[in-house]
């Protein structure tokens, strides 16, 4: 080894942080709020006592936690264009970015793991909350949305934030399509330069950062949130 | 949707002419379990190492397996795949090294792989142990000391074995996470599972079918992992406790 180069991390950290980390947090961002809304409904369908919505939900929701992160990015970085044709009704697959492409895949499959936190969560509240809900006249929508979820948000809170942080290191896997991640960027570095030892090493630093930083977050956040029974 | 389906593909012969297509995702399967298995070993016996230590008095070696988790567990698996393929074989002395990298594949990307699918579950494993002996009444380890066993004695004679027991469920869920977690090697070139559908896809250009029988592959495993350890989990339940399903965790 020919001696560590810092040089190339000051060379490039720039455009790691403006191309590859903003490329990391938008996604992250946008599939936590997406996958808590959507994994959130799930939670109510898998509880629901209509039978056939309970298992729809459950099959999808089992179905996403029983394959491999890396096969889902696969299969809807070619089956989006498809289905986007089918939406608007073209007649070939239409072109989508590794964006919008990892967006998609990261909102629905992350959903299902968010669905299962909400569904513990729901559970945790007291049937005496829906009762009372009912008793004053409303309806399932108002209980759900005033009463019940309102507190299992509360109840879940850190476990969605430990989950919204392994989403985050996840993101990186959109590196098996090629985008311009904060780890894609940085293997495009590495490779250019031929510097992988100082750009992984360099890559591994700033997501321990981050990582450690927000799950000591959220352990304070714990100890102050919990609710004395 | 216009796509047409030709599931014959599967029974053609692949480009590398050792077999079907079908044949050539099955093999893909056995790396993946071989990969699973092996780093299963690794992360079972570290994990159960560090868990146990962060539950002991000893400051300091608590210390060093909370460092040892918050390492491990901060940075993203595909990251460590790369450190452990392309970072540590540099930092070790140059013939070890030169060694590692001239290994014939699939094994240069193999050991790598298992390492780390090891190292990073064994974190898990950790988590899981340290949670399942502080569980136990404290109790357990005062009438283990009180009929004359040494600490190290009534760890491995009262505690742990009813940590593992309770612990069974967890430890389910992270062996299945494993199994998905290795397709993650394919990053580093092992043509495991996922590796060899991709592959499959690029030499056919038939995504969906490749895709569809690689997650029907990883399903019917799902499956059969999990009525096994039902049927164990069922034979070692402790009387006497509810079988807990345990606090929601977030994890993959």
């Amino acid at each position: 080894m020919s001696g560590f180069d810092f040089d190339v991390i000051q060379r490039s950290w720039v455009y790691l942080f403006r191309e590859g980390m903003t490329f990391t947090l938008t996604l992250t961002a946008l599939a936590m709020a997406g996958g808590i809304v959507f994994g959130t409904l799930l939670a109510m369908m898998r509880l629901s006592s209509m039978k056939p919505v309970a298992m729809l939900a459950g099959v999808y929701v089992n179905l996403m936690r029983s394959i491999p992160l890396v096969l889902v990015i696969f299969w809807f970085f070619f089956l989006v264009p498809y289905i986007g044709a089918w939406l608007i009704g073209a007649s070939e697959p239409i072109k989508v970015g590794a964006f919008w492409s990892a967006a998609i895949t990261f909102t629905l499959f992350e959903a299902a793991y968010y669905c299962e936190i909400m569904r513990a969560g729901i559970q945790s509240i007291p049937r005496g909350q829906v009762w009372s809900g009912y008793a004053l006249g409303l309806d399932y929508w108002q209980t759900m949305a005033r009463i019940v979820l309102p507190q299992a948000f509360r109840n879940m809170l850190p476990v969605l934030l430990t989950q919204t942080i392994i989403l985050f290191q996840d993101t990186s896997l959109v590196y098996v399509i090629s985008a311009t991640d904060f780890l894609g960027a940085a293997a495009k570095v590495a490779n250019r330069d031929y510097r992988l030892v100082e750009m992984y090493s360099f890559v591994a630093v700033v997501y321990f950062i981050v990582s450690y930083g927000l799950s000591t977050f959220v352990r304070r956040l714990q100890e102050r949130i919990a609710i004395v029974r | 949707m216009n796509y047409n389906w030709n599931w014959g593909i599967l029974l053609e012969m692949e480009p590398g002419g050792t077999g079907s297509y079908l044949q050539y995702l099955l093999i893909g399967l056995l790396w993946t379990l071989a990969t699973a298995l092996a780093a299963w070993v690794i992360a079972l016996s570290i994990g159960a190492l560090v868990g146990t230590i962060r539950t002991t008095p000893l400051k300091w070696a608590v210390r060093l397996g909370n460092l040892y988790v918050e390492i491990f567990r901060n940075v993203p698996l595909i990251v460590q795949m790369f450190l452990w393929f392309f970072v540590v074989p540099e930092l070790l002395p140059q013939a070890l090294g030169d060694w590692i990298k001239q290994m014939p594949p699939p094994w240069g990307s193999y050991v790598p792989a298992v390492l780390c699918l090891g190292i990073f579950t064994s974190v898990r494993v950790a988590e899981q142990v340290r949670a399942g002996i502080n569980s136990l009444p404290r109790g357990q380890r005062m009438a283990g000391i009180a009929t004359g066993l040494t600490e190290a004695q009534a760890y491995r004679y009262v505690i742990l074995p009813q940590c593992f027991r309770i612990i069974l469920p967890p430890l389910t869920s992270e062996f299945m996470n494993i199994i998905k977690n290795s397709s993650v090697a394919l990053t580093i070139g092992l043509l495991e599972l996922t590796g060899r559908a991709r592959s499959m896809q690029e030499f056919s250009f038939r995504v969906f079918e490749a895709f569809t029988a690689a997650t029907v592959i990883y399903l019917l495993t799902n499956l059969i992992v999990v009525l096994a350890m039902r049927a164990l989990e069922e034979k070692v339940r402790v009387p006497g406790l509810i079988s807990a399903g345990g606090a929601p965790q977030a994890g993959h």
